[in-house]
């Protein structure tokens, strides 16, 4: 005899199955579903708060030694952000460049590389991590971008630093189709921005930046992956909402599907 | 008292047997047979998200550091021959042909460089940023089936009776792998336990479950700032992620033999038992 209890657990264990089934097979279609990126989104979220909670204490990256520094840094994403502008810079090695800090801040300021170099610095040697895989160890000394944050005097409505850069990375493929060009830029939550290890950067491994690796400025945000490092800083603007640059997810990469938040 | 009963699997022996009819027993509980279907929904979509990922730098170091400059161990490419393009995959100091599968392999009815091929990922299409949300939407997943796998198993004795092998299963080792070979599985009473070579393939691969979540976790700089011991226990962030890589693929072995198994002692039954619970106990064999 087969009672209706167990007609009913045969149906769960065959939706069960079917459904399952149907998840592996649709796969693709949705990953490209706007309705289940929201499923995306919710854990994307839920992986954030777990790590900000881990690292509320503003633990360090762990810093090597000079012993474990990659014989080459591998360059990545703009090699060389070319145009009339940046090569007149590089020309004239960087001595006009400015850095500028303004939006929610007290004193705006506009800074030339001499300057910065000035400023008290810090020197770490760390890890520098892509989100494809490969790592790479290098040195980095600059000023840390706390000491500039506080000079400017930032709004207590400011919440995020975002970082406009010099360089335009092109129509990166995805998705079965090509990506929008798009000015890079990035931005950080203020618990990274005043960590001791946030350094704008101006040597890698004790020598002024290369183009390829964000000449003559770039930052360093030791807790998180490689995008988040953008090259080629021209500009940081405080605000309390990112949601109106660009894509509107707070850099160039995290409006093409990435984790804006990129401890892991 | 019976083997069974000394196994620990007394109390869910609930023998139902009428003259002449098969012997069968209740051998999986409901947590077990529900954490098993989630752990295959799981494993299947991060073994296929995490070749995605791996598809986005197809090489493989040991140490601190690595990327393009630096020596890998394991790496998939595409290379201008004097054939054509053709799909190297390379292990150690030798190359392989991969041509059609690894390195070199049709992206909608054309030839692409692509390290896994598209009937391997998920999803299909190439796309780190994806890939990455599935792996980490059934991470969770994972984890969270699997601590409560392991507080359930442990609370019940599960892992302590069903799983770890005594000392009378490992002087059986040698036994149980000739029966193996002989493709001859356990009956009677005798198949109302796990034999010590299950035992020993389960207890395995929840240990590589473990050092995949642990390996993936070391990959992550974020946690690294707050377990920087992670990076001591593997040697490295490259090697952490060649060990998650070499598990991922260990993992794979064990799906292939427990399959195999499945067949060979019986699908039906066997699938039925992780279904239902109910595992009908092999008749002795004909003497």
């Amino acid at each position: 005899m087969i009672s209706g209890k167990d007609l009913t657990r045969r149906a769960a264990i065959a939706a069960g199955f079917a459904g399952a089934g149907a998840l592996v097979y649709s796969a693709n279609s949705l990953t490209l579903n706007p309705s289940f990126g929201r499923v995306f989104r919710a854990v994307e979220n839920w992986t954030r708060l777990n790590q900000r909670a881990l690292l509320a204490g503003g633990q360090l990256a762990r810093e090597y030694s000079v012993a474990d520094i990659s014989p080459t840094f591998k360059a990545n994403g703009t090699f060389n952000p070319g145009g009339e502008e940046y090569n007149r810079h590089v020309a004239e090695n960087f001595a006009i460049w400015r850095l500028r800090i303004d939006g929610m801040v007290a004193h705006p300021l506009s800074l030339s590389v001499a300057e910065i170099r000035k400023l008290p610095a810090r020197t770490q040697i760390t890890r520098h991590d892509c989100v494809e895989g490969w790592s790479a160890i290098g040195q980095w000394t600059g000023v840390p971008l706390g000491l500039l944050l506080k000079a400017a005097g930032i709004s207590p409505r400011a919440r995020y630093a975002v970082f406009h850069c010099a360089d335009n990375l092109e129509g990166e493929p995805s998705k079965g189709g090509e990506q929008s060009p798009g000015q890079y830029y990035e931005s950080i939550g203020l618990a990274d921005a005043f960590h001791p290890q946030t350094l704008i950067a101006y040597n890698l491994n004790g020598k002024p930046l290369d183009v390829a690796h964000g000449a003559p400025l770039r930052l360093r945000v030791e807790r998180q992956l490689g995008y988040k490092h953008a090259k080629y800083v021209e500009r940081i603007e405080m605000t309390d909402d990112f949601s109106r640059i660009a894509g509107g997810y707070g850099g160039y990469w995290e409006d093409r599907g990435y984790e804006w938040y990129a401890g892991i | 008292m019976s083997a069974a009963a000394e196994a620990g699997v007394d109390r869910h022996i609930e023998t139902a047997q009428a003259p002449g009819a098969a012997e069968s027993f209740y051998r999986h509980r409901a947590p077990v047979r529900i954490t098993h279907w989630v752990n295959v929904l799981c494993i299947l979509f991060l073994l296929g998200s995490g070749l995605n990922i791996f598809n986005a730098h197809p090489r493989l170091y040991w140490g601190r550091y690595g990327a393009d400059a630096d020596a890998a161990f394991f790496s998939i490419g595409a290379y201008d021959t004097p054939k054509g393009t053709r799909g190297i995959t390379e292990i150690g100091h030798t190359d392989f042909d991969t041509t059609g599968v690894l390195g070199w392999s049709k992206v909608n009815g054309q030839y692409a460089a692509r390290a896994w091929p598209t009937w391997l990922t998920i999803p299909s299409f190439q796309d780190l940023a994806d890939a990455r949300h599935w792996h980490f939407l059934f991470a969770w997943i994972l984890a969270i089936n699997g601590a409560f796998y392991l507080i359930w198993s442990f609370l019940t004795r599960h892992i302590q009776k069903d799983i770890w092998p005594d000392r009378a299963d490992l002087k059986a080792i040698p036994r149980s792998v000739l029966q193996h070979i002989r493709l001859r599985h356990p009956t009677g009473e005798a198949a109302k336990r796990y034999n010590v070579l299950q035992r020993l393939a389960y207890l395995g691969v929840i240990l590589l479950i473990a050092l995949m979540v642990l390996t993936g976790l070391t990959m992550s700089p974020g946690i690294d700032a707050f377990f920087p011991w992670l990076l001591d226990v593997f040697g490295g962030r490259q090697t952490a992620r060649s060990i998650h890589f070499i598990s991922a693929s260990l993992i794979v072995l064990f799906i292939v033999v427990h399959l195999i198994e499945v067949v060979l002692a019986g699908p039906i039954n066997e699938i039925r038992s992780m279904l239902t619970g109910r595992y009908v106990v092999p008749k002795e064999h004909a003497q």
